[in-house]
C-alpha cells in the first residue's frame, strides 16, 4: 500500500509539471492582456513600461522559468485587475465552490442511491419508470436553461427561496460558510440541486445498473438462501458491491463538478472560484486564469489518489493486487 | 436406504416461468422422497430443471417463474404457501443449499467472517462472539487449516476447493435437516471433486442431514447417493436405488446417460452419446419428451407416458422401459 501511495505521488508530480507547461503555453496563446490592460490613450512609453512592470517582455521560457520558480514557493503571480496575488484570489473564493460542489455531491449520492437502487430492483414498477425517465431530462437539459427555470418559479413566482448570493455565512474552523445559517442553507438549496442534477442522474443510472448485474449475481442468490433478510441482503450484500463503481465514478466527478460549478455560480451569482474565472477570463487577467487552472489540475490529481485509496478500501481484491506491486 | 422417516416428499410439484415468450415449464410433475440421513442424486442433462426443483424447494424462485402445483412437505409441514418470513426462517437455517459455482457464491467484497456470522445471526438470537466461535468450529469441521485466521480473509483469498468448503461450512452452520447441493463440484477439478464429495458425505453421515445431490454427471452421483431420480424436460423419468439404476437401467434416456459414462469395459471403445439436445421447454409439444431421440420410440410415445412401478421401489415414465433381469 505505501509503494502504491508513493509511486501514485510521483506520478502525480509529473502529471503536475506537465500541466503547469500547457497551461502557460496556452493562455498566452489565448490573446494579449496589454490591449485590455492599458488605456487606450496612453503614449508608447507608458506602454512599455507597463509590458515591463508585468514580466511581459521576456522570452516565454524566462516567464515560464519565473512562474515555476514562484509557484513552488507558493506565489502565482499577481492579479492584473485587482493587484492582489491571484492565489490568495482563487483561494478567498474556495469555500464558496466546494461548498456548493459538496452539497450538490451528497444530494447526488443521498438521493440517487436508494432511488437507482429502488428502480434497479422494481424496473417493471410505473415509479420506476418515471424515475428512468427524470433522470433522462436530468443528463439532457441543459443546466443554465434548469438553473434560469428554477429562478423563475422558485424565487419570482413562488417566492420560496433567495436567487442570488449566499446568504449569511458563519466562519467553521475560518471558513465562511452558508450551510449552517437559515439564510444561508436557503440560498445554497437552489444552486445545489441545480448543479447536482447532472450528477444525480449519473448516480441514478450507475445504482440502477449496478442493482440490475448484482441482483442476478449468485452471491445474492447464496445470501437468500442463508435465511437473510432482505433488508441486510440489499443494504450489505448489494450496496457494497455497487458501491464500488458509484465511489469511484463520483470521486473522478468531483472535479467536474468544481468545473462545472462555473454555470451554476453565474446563473445564481454564487460567489465562488467559478464566477471569479469567468471575469478574469474577459479581462485576460493572466495569473489568475494560470493559477485557477493549476489548481484544478492539481484538484484532479489529488481526487484521483483518494479514490484509488478509496476503492482499494472498498474492493479488497485491488488491495491484494497492490501489496504484491 | 438409510433411517426409515422422510426429511422431504415433494408431490407433483410444477413450477413454470411465465416468459413474455410463453410459459416455461422448468419443472412439470416432480414428485419424490428423501428419507431422513439419506442422499438422493438428481441428475440430468443441463436444462431439465433440477435447479429449479431445487430453488423451488427452498422458496427462492426468480420470477416470472413460481411454483403453480403440487406440495412441498418438509418435517411434516407444506411449504408450499407459507408467506416470505416463514420462508426465510427455515432457509439456510433447517434446508441449506450450496450453489454450482464457488467463485460466484461467496460476496467478494465481505470478510468470510461477516458472510458466516450473518448466517447464524439471521437465525439465532445469540451473541456475536458465539456466533463468531461457530463459524470458526464449522470452518475447522470441513477442513480448513488455521480457521481463526481464515475467517478473517475474504474470498478471493481461497483457492476454488477452499471457497466450496467454506460454502458447505456455511450450509453446515445452522444443522439443517436437508441440505441441497447444486452441482457443488462440477466447476472444480477432479481431484478436489473427489475430496468435496467424500467430505460433503462424510459431513451427511456426521450430522445426520439429508441431502439432495444435483448433477448432470452420473457418475459422481453413483458414488455418493443411496437413491437417484433421473431428471428430463421437468420431469422424472426414473426413480431407484443407485444399485438398480447402475445396473438396471430400464428407461432409454437413462440406458444412454450410464452409456454415456467411461467405465472399465468401455475403455478403448467409442464413448456412446445421446443423439440431439435437450428440448426447449418453452410450449413443449405433448407426449414423451424424449421421443425425438429415442431409438424404441412408436406413436405410443406420442401419448403422455405416466409414472408405473413396474420393480420393486422403482419408478418409471416409460411406454416401452427396458426390464431386463439382471444377469
Ligand atoms: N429465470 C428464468 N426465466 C425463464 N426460464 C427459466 C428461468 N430459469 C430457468 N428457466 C428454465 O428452466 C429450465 C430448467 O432450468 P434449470 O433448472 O436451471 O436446469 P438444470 O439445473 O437442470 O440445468 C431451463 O431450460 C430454462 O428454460
Ligand atoms: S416413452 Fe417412448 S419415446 Fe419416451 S422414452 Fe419411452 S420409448 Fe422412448
Ligand atoms: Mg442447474
Amino acid at each position: 500500500m505505501t509503494v502504491f501511495i508513493i509511486r501514485r505521488l510521483l506520478q502525480s508530480v509529473v502529471v503536475v509539471a506537465v500541466m503547469s507547461l500547457l497551461v502557460f503555453v496556452g493562455v498566452n496563446i489565448v490573446g494579449d492582456p496589454v490591449d485590455m490592460l492599458i488605456n487606450p490613450e496612453a503614449d508608447q512609453a507608458e506602454i512599455e513600461r507597463v509590458i515591463r512592470d508585468l514580466g511581459l517582455d521576456r522570452p516565454l521560457h524566462e516567464q515560464y522559468g519565473y512562474f515555476v520558480v514562484n509557484a513552488l514557493q507558493g506565489d502565482l503571480g499577481d492579479s492584473f485587475i485587482f493587484g492582489q496575488p491571484a492565489l490568495q484570489l482563487i483561494i478567498e473564493r474556495m469555500p464558496a465552490t466546494f461548498e456548493l460542489a459538496i452539497a450538490a455531491l451528497l444530494l447526488a449520492v443521498v438521493l440517487g442511491i436508494p432511488l437507482g437502487v429502488l428502480a434497479g430492483l422494481r424496473p417493471d414498477a410505473g415509479w420506476s419508470r418515471t424515475i428512468m425517465a427524470g433522470s433522462i431530462l436530468g443528463f439532457s437539459l441543459p443546466s443554465f436553461w434548469v438553473g434560469i427555470m428554477m429562478i423563475m418559479l422558485f424565487a419570482v413566482m413562488l417566492g420560496w427561496l433567495p436567487s442570488t448570493g449566499r446568504g449569511d455565512t458563519v466562519p467553521v474552523l475560518g471558513v465562511e460558510v452558508s450551510f449552517l445559517t437559515r439564510d444561508g442553507l436557503s440560498h445554497l438549496l437552489l444552486p445545489a440541486i441545480n448543479l447536482s442534477l447532472f450528477k444525480l442522474s449519473l448516480v441514478i443510472r450507475l445504482a440502477r445498473a449496478g442493482t440490475r448485474e448484482a441482483i442476478h449475481q449468485d452471491y445474492i442468490k447464496f445470501a437468500r438462501a442463508k435465511g437473510l433478510s432482505e433488508t441486510r441482503v440489499v443494504l450489505v450484500h448489494l450496496l457494497k458491491n455497487i458501491m464500488i463503481p458509484v465511489v469511484t465514478v463520483l470521486g473522478l466527478e468531483f472535479g467536474g463538478l468544481v468545473a462545472f460549478s462555473v454555470v451554476t455560480e453565474s446563473v445564481f451569482a454564487w460567489p465562488g472560484m467559478g464566477k471569479l474565472i469567468i471575469d478574469s477570463l474577459h479581462e485576460l487577467d493572466r495569473p489568475v486564469v494560470v493559477a485557477y487552472l493549476m489548481i484544478v489540475v492539481l484538484m484532479f490529481v489529488i481526487i484521483n489518489l483518494v479514490v484509488d485509496i478509496v476503492y482499494s478500501i472498498l474492493d479488497p481484491r485491488v488491495r491484494l493486487q497492490d501489496t504484491r506491486a | 436406504m438409510a433411517g426409515d422417516e422422510t426429511t422431504l416428499t415433494v408431490e407433483g410439484l410444477k413450477t413454470h416461468f411465465f416468459t413474455k415468450a410463453g410459459v416455461v415449464k422448468a419443472v412439470d410433475g416432480v414428485s419424490f422422497e428423501v428419507g431422513k440421513g439419506e442422499i438422493m442424486g438428481l441428475v440430468g442433462e443441463s436444462g431439465s430443471g433440477k435447479s429449479v426443483t431445487g430453488f423451488s424447494i427452498i422458496g427462492l424462485v426468480d420470477p416470472p417463474g413460481r411454483v403453480v402445483e403440487g406440495r412441498i412437505i418438509h418435517d411434516g409441514r407444506d411449504l408450499v404457501g407459507l408467506d416470505d418470513e416463514q420462508m426465510r426462517s427455515l432457509r439456510g437455517n433447517r434446508i441449506a443449499m450450496i450453489f454450482q459455482d464457488p467463485m460466484m457464491t461467496l460476496n467478494p467484497v465481505l470478510r468470510i467472517e461477516t458472510q458466516m456470522v450473518e448466517a447464524v445471526l439471521a437465525h439465532n438470537t445469540v451473541p456475536a462472539a458465539q456466533a463468531r466461535e461457530a463459524a470458526r468450529d464449522a470452518l475447522g469441521q470441513v477442513g480448513i487449516p488455521s480457521p481463526d485466521e481464515r475467517l478473517r480473509a475474504y474470498p478471493h483469498q481461497f483457492s476454488g476447493g477452499m471457497r466450496q468448503r467454506v460454502a458447505i461450512a456455511i450450509a453446515l452452520l445452522n444443522r439443517p435437516s436437508l441440505i441441497i447441493a447444486d452441482e457443488p463440484t462440477t466447476a472444480l477439478d477432479v481431484t478436489i471433486q473427489g475430496q468435496i464429495l467424500y467430505e460433503a458425505q462424510k459431513l451427511c453421515r456426521e450430522t445426520g442431514a439429508s441431502m439432495i445431490w444435483i448433477t448432470h454427471d452420473l457418475a459422481v452421483v453413483a458414488g455418493i447417493a443411496d437413491r437417484i431420480s433421473v431428471m428430463y424436460a421437468g420431469r422424472i423419468v426414473e426413480q431407484g436405488t443407485t444399485a438398480d439404476i447402475i445396473d438396471q437401467p430400464a428407461h432409454p434416456y437413462t440406458r444412454g446417460l450410464i452409456g454415456s459414462v467411461p467405465s472399465r469395459n468401455t475403455r478403448g471403445d467409442r464413448l456412446f452419446q445421446i443423439p440431439g439436445m435437450t428440448p426447449s421447454l418453452l410450449n413443449l409439444a405433448p407426449g414423451c419428451a424424449f421421443r425425438e431421440r429415442c431409438s424404441v420410440a412408436d406413436d405410443t410415445c406420442l401419448a403422455e407416458p405416466e409414472p408405473s412401478h413396474p420393480l420393486p421401489g422403482r419408478v418409471l415414465r416409460c411406454h416401452h422401459p427396458v426390464l431386463e433381469v439382471a444377469q
